[in-house]
């Protein structure tokens, strides 16, 4: 997974990648003559005196020097200008995909994980790249380079080399095996952590008012010592791995002198020889140890690489239309015809075989019991969802083949949670009307029973927002989202239980200046009060995702069983 | 030492190779390029404002572990000194071998007893070095384990002295990010650069000492070149620095676009802003991108540029020493020997220039969780000797004025009596300030004016802890921890015995649904709360107050998005709450308005009216519109 997204996502940077590998085998090419040209000063110059050679070699030295380092800094240019490009259109084509995705691909795959998935999870797979490309790249051609060189200084000790390396390998994978579970369990247990944390400071009022802080402290603390526990141990095993690396390579380096001490009385080798090949050793064992530092980030790397791919893979169920209809009516007309949802492997449907009809001017209002499909229902409209099976058409075409823009801006949606964007109260209306001037969005307002409030605001329409409109109430709130559908003047209304949390005057005055704004238009109204309902042209009544009941209250209280049953629930609530 | 060796190639290429030599533990480019760019990757790279006073106070907070900070400092120190030793003997071992074959020794060539000793002697060295390092690390980690682990409990302390108008001030996402993600990254950097930086310092320092003994000349010549270094690798990582600041302040704009549009999915989806959320995110994407490359290029150039300054010196050594050797003013091996002290001395350099980096960022991160910790607490509890005596229940507001904002009054000289066992249903608009009163009766705010007494006594005079337990709490947001139905249930009294908590929610409604899942009282309520309806979640919330058998209790009608079936049961199980009890309700249902023995009408902060439904109808006031516009509609309606 991790292989084939970094293949489809690095592809368009080939040439550079090619230009990085070229300037890393370079650059290391250079590193591995330097010691040879440092040896020849030493030996040629300064044991004989020779400044003019000195000065010379010196010269040669400075000029690889600085050969290699304008070479690595041109990697580094190169490396870094690609792996950040990649995080980009990482991040780029994932946001695109989810802003095609429909409701239901959402609800599946979730909102706070997808959030993570295009900033973290992108994160790692980028930071594996830019070591990859600025440092890991150059690691095997040093260790290559440098076995070449070691074995052209003396044969002989080469056995060395082949007991050091898979020693060293060995050991450092045995630490990163041993790390990569740890990590794991680490990042349960910080989950855990922010769970608690997060639940402490929501539920701060409930915590304070039961008294109990101290149960709280507890339970916070038994997250903490586990988190602590798991850091430690992989802190630990971390502070083994440098030091083991550097133990290792200076034990090779006595070892070294042992044994090539042997070889240097029998003539055999040469004592510079000996010296440059312990620098060579040096190099190489280092080069192993980097890479397989490097390779410890490949497995937290990979289980991010899995969680993109799994939404790039995801394809939307809502698909824009090839040839779509752009007709724009008047008045819309919407229509289900035997529609039914389910989502794919869900034993039962969410909805099934729904038909009905709201005519231009009606209100059509559907209740039910939470679960019933209710919400559902309202999001086959703007093809929040696509029906699984039958059709819902507007003005007689299937929202399927029409124009998203076009369906789209005939649907007002005031959604269930009312969710506002940051900005300003001015900059939400225009949500669903760029151009919306100030009388059409005050307008807006006295209906939505907002006019009030936004105006006892300090800055009026020019107030902020915060993100999700979290510093207006509930119930201002839901009055501003009634307000950006009203601003949009839409053909069709669609209200998801929208008037929940007002009290029960304004939710009175708002349906009453509601009626003469919604009266060329199709209304879809979900409702949990009866009086809010009772008005309408005709009540669907859902239960288990099934029409069960059609008709006007009085229609309904004569026909229909589960109506009745709600009604009366209702009367006893306002009994109780 | 010998001063004619004529074949000892020195080898070095500015990475951690040196001839014959120990390699010192970390090596530039393993450690400090990978901790210090990995870091860079992961972290914000955030200016602090005080570097010193955090990092002292930090430092203040490691005092209970002084004994280890000591272990620490002295176990640094000896492996130190015996990594800077390490090159001189294994140079005493190459010498050995060169005079051996070119026959100072005699005829016996390499004496090869004497240089096994020596190499053994290397041997155990770094075998030594290898221990005391680890055990270094080892305890620096539990150092900084313990200290992060208390710094944590610390702050989740504070959260809960902290008055309740500070959090809700607060971004919930900032709060938590101090806690975790900040507390996280002060460890992280303190793990990673403590023991390195002073590995590095002490380092530096015995290397100079030992340049010094060689050759002070020589050491001058070295010495020049580190004020071009760290000039040079100042400017550098003040670049990458404001590049970083740059890059981390565009990934939290990201963030939140991100964010946002995730969540309202559904109405970016329903107005057709697709495209619109696209541009501007593509244009925050590529503001990171071309800030991020500038801070990973920047930061990346740090070490070549090191090495070449490393370099530079290694000739200028060598050119000096060279003439020196000439002039016979010094032996080769020094000259030798110096050079690798040279290297020995640019490497810590470098690191620690990655490291101050690091921990640059990790004391930022300290200074936000101090920020915390400083932040004003709620006023401590009045030391009283009254003892707790069972309380009656009367609760008495007498001109209690109290607003949020300085210039926005919220409740002005608001007086009012519940007798014991009343009950008392408030009704108003939204935003009339019927939450607030509330929040009072709690103590969540302490008021501007007035005063609120229970049975007589200023509640402000009352320790919190025994104010709040003789009251009860059922709230519109339905909060329950993430455990079992049992355990949330046994929240409202954590001495109840299993019998005493099914008794509870038997009373309330909740046994009837709790028999129907699978695990019955031991489900485990989830995050999103899928396996338990919303006003299942209610009635548990009820059962919890019901189980903690207050004097008082606050209700809050308001139920949304509950269907009607389940409401009844709320509707029954608050009734049977209620009972013997003072109550306040914020009252939505006609029910229980009519039924209460007081119901106050509130509009913008005051108690407009007063009295029980009928002496209020007959006013002709605000309730009776209120009623009229409502209720009596409604009433009519449905039957």
């Amino acid at each position: 997974m991790l292989i084939r997204l970094l293949r489809s996502h690095l592809r368009p940077y080939r040439r550079q990648l090619l230009w990085v590998v070229v300037l890393q085998a370079l650059q290391a090419t250079a590193g591995l003559y330097l010691p040879r040209l440092n040896a020849r000063i030493i030996d040629q110059g300064v044991a004989t005196g020779d400044t003019g050679y000195i000065w010379r070699t010196g010269g040669i030295m400075l000029a690889a020097t600085l050969a290699q380092i304008s070479l690595s800094i041109v990697a580094v240019y190169i490396g870094s200008k690609v792996a950040m490009a990649f995080g980009r259109d990482v991040r780029k084509d994932l946001f695109d995909r989810v802003t095609d995705f429909s409701a239901r691909e959402v609800a599946t795959l979730g909102a706070p994980s997808l959030i993570t998935r295009i900033t973290n999870d992108v994160q790692q797979v980028q930071m594996l790249v830019q070591m990859g490309l600025t440092m890991l790249i150059a690691a095997p051609i040093t260790a290559v380079g440098g076995i070449i060189m070691a074995l052209r200084e003396d044969v002989g000790l080469s056995w060395l080399l082949f007991v050091s390396i898979p020693v060293l390998l060995l050991i450092v994978g045995n630490i990163i095996r041993q790390m990569v579970p740890e990590f794991q369990r680490m990042q349960d247990r910080i989950d855990n952590l922010n769970r608690v944390l997060r639940e402490q400071i929501t539920g701060m009022r409930v915590v304070r008012a039961f008294v109990r802080e101290p149960n709280e402290a507890v339970r916070f603390a038994a997250a903490n010592d586990d988190v602590t526990e798991s850091a430690l141990r992989s802190g630990r095993l971390m502070s083994f791995m440098f030091p083991t690396a550097v133990v290792m390579t200076n034990v090779a380096s006595v070892a070294v002198v042992w044994f090539g001490s042997n070889r240097i009385s029998t003539g055999d080798m040469q004592v510079g020889a000996m010296v440059a090949y312990i620098s060579y050793l040096v190099q190489i064992l280092m080069s192993v140890m980097m890479a397989t530092f490097i390779g410890s980030l490949w497995p937290r790397a990979s289980v991010s690489a899995d969680r993109i791919e799994e939404v790039l893979d995801t394809a939307s169920s809502v698909v824009v239309p090839e040839q779509p209809v752009t007709s724009t009516p008047l008045h819309a007309t919407v229509q289900f015809v035997g529609a039914s949802f389910g989502y794919p492997g869900a034993e039962s449907d969410v909805l099934h075989d729904i038909t009905f009809t709201c005519l231009p001017g009606q209100t059509t209002a559907i209740i039910g019991s939470t679960g019933s499909g209710k919400t559902t229902l309202l999001g086959l409209v703007p093809r929040l969802f696509d029906a699984t099976s039958g059709a819902v058409l507007v003005n007689g075409v299937d929202v399927r083949d029409l124009d998203p823009v076009v369906l789209g801006e005939s649907i007002g949606l005031v959604p269930q949670k009312p969710y506002l964007f940051s900005g300003t109260v001015a900059s939400n209306l225009r949500y669903g009307r760029p151009d919306a001037t100030d009388e059409e969005m005050w307008h807006a307002l006295e209906v939505a029973q907002a006019a009030d409030f936004v105006r006892a605001m300090p800055g009026g329409l020019e107030t902020p927002i915060v993100q999700g409109g979290s510093n207006v109430s509930g119930g201002q709130r839901q009055r501003l989202a009634i307000a950006r559908a009203l601003v949009r003047r839409p053909q069709i209304y669609l209200f998801d239980d929208s008037f929940s949390a007002l009290d029960v005057a304004t939710d009175a005055r708002l349906r009453a200046a509601l009626k003469p704004e919604t009266k060329d238009a199709a209304v879809l109204l979900v409702g949990q009060r009866v009086a809010t309902i009772s008005q309408a042209d005709q009540i669907l009544v859902l239960e288990d995702g099934r029409l069960v009941g059609v008709g006007t209250h009085t229609q309904l209280m004569a026909s229909c069983p589960t109506y009745l049953e709600i009604v009366e629930s209702q009367l006893q609530v306002d009994a109780a | 030492m010998s001063t004619d060796e004529s074949v000892r190639p020195t080898t070095d290429d500015g990475a951690p190779a040196t001839d014959g030599a120990a390699i010192k533990p970390p090596s530039t480019e393993a450690r400090a390029g990978a901790g210090g760019r990995f870091h860079s990757v992961g972290v914000p790279t955030e200016r602090s404002k005080d570097f010193q006073g955090t990092a002292s106070r930090l430092s203040e907070r490691m005092r209970t572990e002084r004994r280890g900070v000591v272990i620490v400092i002295t176990l640094a120190v000896v492996s130190a000194t015996m990594v800077v030793f390490g090159p001189k003997v294994l140079g005493w071992a190459t010498d050995e071998v060169f005079d051996g074959i070119t026959g100072r020794n005699g005829p016996a060539g390499i004496d090869f007893g004497r240089l096994h000793r020596i190499l053994l002697f290397a041997l155990a060295l770094y075998l030594v070095s290898y221990a005391l390092a680890t055990l270094q690390a080892w305890v620096l980690a539990g150092i900084v384990q313990r200290t992060m682990n208390t710094l944590r409990n610390d702050v989740e302390a504070k959260l809960n002295r902290l008055p309740l108008g500070y959090v809700d001030a607060q971004p919930r996402g900032d709060l938590l990010s101090r806690v975790t993600n900040d507390i996280d990254n002060v460890a992280q950097s303190l793990q990673q650069t403590l023991s390195q930086l002073l590995t590095s310092a002490l380092t530096i320092v015995g290397v100079l000492v030992m340049m010094f003994w060689i050759s002070p000349l020589l050491a001058l010549v070295a010495v020049v070149t580190v004020p071009t270094s760290i000039f040079s690798m100042k400017a550098i990582a003040k670049r990458s620095k404001t590049r970083f600041m740059a890059q981390w302040k565009h990934t939290g704009a990201l963030n939140a676009q991100v964010e946002e549009v995730f969540t309202g999915h559904a109405i970016v989806r329903a107005f057709g802003r697709q495209g619109q959320a696209r541009e501007r995110f593509a244009a925050t994407n590529q503001q990171m991108y071309q800030a991020g490359f500038e801070a990973q290029f920047a930061a990346g150039s740090i070490q070549p540029m090191m090495m070449f300054l490393g370099n530079v010196g290694y000739v200028a050594i060598a050119v000096v020493g060279g003439l020196r050797v000439s002039s016979g003013a010094l032996g080769l091996g020094d000259v030798q020997a110096f050079i690798q002290y040279q290297r020995q001395f640019t490497m810590p350099l470098t690191q620690f220039a990655s490291m101050i980096n690091v921990l640059q960022s990790g004391i930022a991160s300290a200074e936000r969780v101090f920020e915390l910790l400083d932040a004003p607490e709620e006023p401590a509890d009045v030391p009283t000797s009254a003892t707790a005596l069972p309380a009656v229940g009367r609760v008495a507001f007498e001109h209690v004025s109290f607003r949020y904002q300085p210039d926005r009054p919220l409740i002005t000289d608001l007086s009012l009596v519940a007798e014991p066992g009343t009950t008392v249903a408030i009704v108003g608009p939204t935003g009339a300030g019927k939450t607030t009163l509330v929040n009072l009766l709690m103590r969540f705010y302490d008021l501007q004016a007035g005063r609120i007494t229970l049975d007589g006594r200023d509640i402000a005079e009352m320790p919190r802890r025994e104010l709040r337990e003789q009251l009860g709490m059922v709230l519109q947001d339905t909060w329950l921890f993430g455990g079992t139905i049992l355990e949330n249930i046994r929240y409202g009294n954590p001495d109840a015995t299993d019998d005493e908590v099914h008794a509870a929610a038997r009373a309330t409604y909740v046994d009837r649904f709790v028999h129907s899942l699978p695990l019955g009282y031991q489900t485990v309520i989830n995050d999103e709360g899928s396996n338990v309806s919303a006003g299942e979640k209610q009635l548990i919330t009820i059962a919890r107050a019901f189980l903690s058998d207050p004097t008082i209790l606050i209700l809050d009608e308001a139920t949304s998005s509950v269907d009607t079936r389940t409401e009844v049961l709320i509707q029954r199980a608050m009734a049977a709450l209620r009972q013997q009890r003072t109550s306040f309700v914020i009252a939505h249902r006609l029910s229980t308005i009519r039924d209460a023995d007081v119901i106050l009408v509130m509009d913008a902060g005051r108690i407009v009216e007063q009295g029980n439904h009928h002496e209020l109808l007959v006013k002709q006031g605000a309730y009776f519109e209120l009623y009229q516009s409502q209720f009596a509609g409604a009433a009519t309606d449905l039957t």
